[in-house]
């Protein structure tokens, strides 16, 4: 990516960090937790059930075997944090560091996937949240996303926790946020 | 493939009835990463195929590489495949240029770069690969 995207003036802080609980909307106890390779195994396998109606912009890869290396590559290089309902991974959400390819500012590309059977319940928006806050915690400073233009639900909670919009021109919007990591 | 036929005994077709048929195919080339890759691609495909290809080289303010440069590297991968195709560099915007020039001239298939993948591997397409999957009246091929 080009160092031309453009990030917030204004810092976003006051983000929560990792590990906390919460109860979601219908009532089951979530746990948030910031993950490491231990977890890929766990992780993998909620990938592995997920719904193809759900995939965007080609991800997550389809199989196993391409989960696999999809997520060797996010976990080797990005931060993550995971949703637990007991032993079952609802949630995961990671930040992937952006090398500059010219003299570009470095910066992370945010993703965040939250199985069906726990849509609709919260969870995305606390797994964003504590995300943004362990990133803060590491030093994580511009964080930037693509949303399909049509997803007008997910464009609405990024703007909410204070996501711009920087680039509209095709299928994707992209979106950015500063982070305040003093 | 679907719609198997089987027209002498010990010898089977793949395919389907016309596809002998050789197909006027268009490739748009933009200088970028993707464009590079459809352009290696698409030559060896048309090679297999028996395609008649041409090579449009589009200017874009962005470009990384110059037209002129473009056109060389067509070049040199044409001969490399041994085949004889036209390379012409096409000036106004590439999306509505190539659409125009591939429905002016008839060509069977439009083909280009099938987007970029972003540092999380998600894929991202141009505002090019949007403008000619919207209003390309031919079959359009995303080269990935």
């Amino acid at each position: 990516m080009t160092g031309q995207r453009s990030y917030p003036e204004e810092a976003t802080a006051g983000f929560p960090e990792p590990p906390r609980t919460f109860t979601d909307r219908e009532d089951r106890e979530i746990r948030i937790e910031a993950v490491d390779e231990d977890a890929l195994e766990d992780i993998a396998a909620m990938y592995v059930a997920f719904d193809p109606a759900d995939r965007a912009q080609g991800i997550p890869p389809a199989g196993e075997e391409r989960v696999h290396d999809w997520l060797d590559v996010i976990f080797d290089e990005g931060l993550n944090v995971a949703a637990y309902h007991g032993d079952d991974v609802a949630g995961h959400a990671t930040l992937v560091p952006d090398v500059p390819e010219d003299d570009g500012e470095m910066a992370h590309e945010l993703a965040i996937f939250v199985l069906q059977t726990y849509q609709r319940a919260g969870i995305g928006r606390e797994l964003l949240e504590t995300l943004l806050g362990y990133g803060a915690t590491q030093g994580v400073e511009r964080v930037w996303l693509t949303v399909e233009r049509w997803n007008s639900a997910a464009m609405g909670l990024y703007r909410d926790v204070g996501f711009d919009t920087c680039g509209t021109e095709s299928f994707e919007v992209e979106m950015s946020l500063t982070l305040d990591t003093e | 493939m679907g719609g198997c036929e089987r027209d002498e005994p010990g010898e089977t077709t793949l395919g389907w009835p016309g596809m002998g048929a050789s197909m006027r195919v268009l490739l748009g080339l933009a200088g970028s990463q993707e464009s590079m890759r459809a352009l290696e691609r698409t030559v060896e495909r048309a090679v297999d195929a028996g395609d008649d290809l041409t090579i449009a080289v589009m200017q874009k303010e962005d470009m990384k590489r110059s037209s002129d440069e473009i056109v060389e590297l067509a070049r040199e991968v044409t001969d490399e495949y041994g085949i004889d195709a036209e390379v012409r560099v096409l000036e106004g915007e590439p999306g509505p240029t190539l659409v125009d020039v591939a429905e002016r001239e008839g060509f069977d298939e439009l083909a280009i770069g099938g987007g970029t993948e972003s540092p999380m591997g998600k894929i991202r397409l141009g505002p090019v690969t949007e403008f000619v999957l919207l209003n390309a009246t031919m079959s359009v091929r995303l080269v990935r």
